[in-house]
């Protein structure tokens, strides 16, 4: 249940980054890796009880689950490992070092466009949807 | 819609914490180990009995975390070793900023080691960094082999993995299979170094304390 205290920093990092643009965040996408796998049900729902009251409040949460990579000690190939059933892909060997697994992060917020003008993101045009 | 990139690290509250952590511990240049697995492994026992058989070399302070009571870090303190009981009253893990309480009130400089003992529990400790050297995880035999199949993060994580109460290994009280639990954790860890031990009967403890005796002498 260390999900409500993934919650609790992830609302405390959105309303440091909305305090800075000035502007209501509406959704934030974070990722999770397989090592340090969150189940999505138990953070929305703290998600949304700790949001409530908040400038978080009825935002909407997506969450990115990243495979946990291996490097194949035999022929060197990179792959997605379930480390339930570990064998290369490639050539077969059970014998694979695994790369370090994705953290838990905050990958972006979308915020409201305000009127004023104030909730300017600092991003390129390009790299807005 | 304005779309921002953020790529902040979520627990970055309690990293930042875990490095005050660990910079405390170095500038003492005292190694610290977080020991991690389920309720009733034996990890307080475990510690008792280190700490007592190592009393002439080696001189280890605890932090102590469990929900409720002080009884942990009480069996700390009767061996005469110096202990801090944090209560997360529901709170599943220890968080950087409670052990660095607890270190601050711990006499550091005085010890050769300090051993976290985290709540019991094999999921959400392994999440969070607390400034350790290394996580130890302990698995017990009673709670059966397919533990780290079943439970790989902390596994994979680990530096050490003391399988517990190998006593009950004899005549067959408990079944379990030490061969499957050592190709399960080096499959997820190949540098994982296990040592399966009793703090009952003594036997296997000299590896451990080996292994220790190595950690400070690294220092």
């Amino acid at each position: 249940m260390h999900e409500a205290t993934v919650a609790q920093s992830l609302i405390e990092v959105i309303l440091q980054e909305a305090e800075q643009r000035h502007a209501k965040p509406v959704r934030a996408k974070m990722s999770c890796g397989e090592l340090n796998k969150i189940n999505d049900e138990v953070l929305s729902f703290a998600f949304e009880a700790i949001a409530k009251d908040t400038l978080c409040e009825a935002m909407v949460l997506q969450i990115e689950h990243k495979p946990l990579q291996a490097r194949c000690r035999t022929c060197g190939q990179v792959f997605a490992v379930d480390i339930s059933n570990t064998r290369c892909p490639g050539c077969g060997a059970g014998d694979f070092e695994l790369l370090p697994d994705a953290p838990l992060v905050l990958d972006e917020i979308e915020f409201e466009r305000t009127d004023d003008g104030q909730g300017e993101c600092r991003q390129e045009d390009s790299e807005r949807q | 819609m304005d779309k921002v990139n953020v790529g902040k690290k979520i627990l970055n509250a309690n990293e930042t914490y875990a490095l005050k952590n660990r910079q405390l511990l170095a500038r003492h240049g005292k190694p610290c180990f977080n020991m991690i697995s389920s309720p009733g492994s034996g990890k307080t026992t475990l510690l008792v009995r280190t700490i007592s058989d190592l009393a002439q070399s080696l001189r280890i302070g605890v932090i102590e975390g469990d929900l409720q009571t002080d009884i942990d870090a009480e069996r700390i303190r009767a061996t005469q070793a110096p202990a801090i009981q944090i209560n997360t009253e529901g709170a599943c893990h220890l968080s950087a900023v409670q052990v660095h309480q607890a270190l601050e009130q711990l006499p550091v400089e005085t010890l050769d080691m300090v051993f976290i003992e985290n709540v019991g529990n094999l999921v959400c400790p392994s999440a969070f960094e607390l400034g350790e050297d290394g996580k130890i995880v302990v698995l017990s035999v009673a709670e059966g082999d397919d533990k780290p199949a079943k439970y790989p993060g902390i596994f994979a994580k680990s530096k050490v993995l003391l399988v517990s109460k190998i006593d009950l290994l004899q005549g067959s009280l408990v079944e379990f299979d030490l061969d499957r639990v050592n190709a399960d954790a080096r499959r997820l860890n190949r540098s994982i170094e296990i040592f399966p031990l009793s703090a009952k009967t003594g036997e296997g403890m000299q590896n451990w304390y080996d292994w220790l005796a190595r950690q400070v002498r690294a220092r």
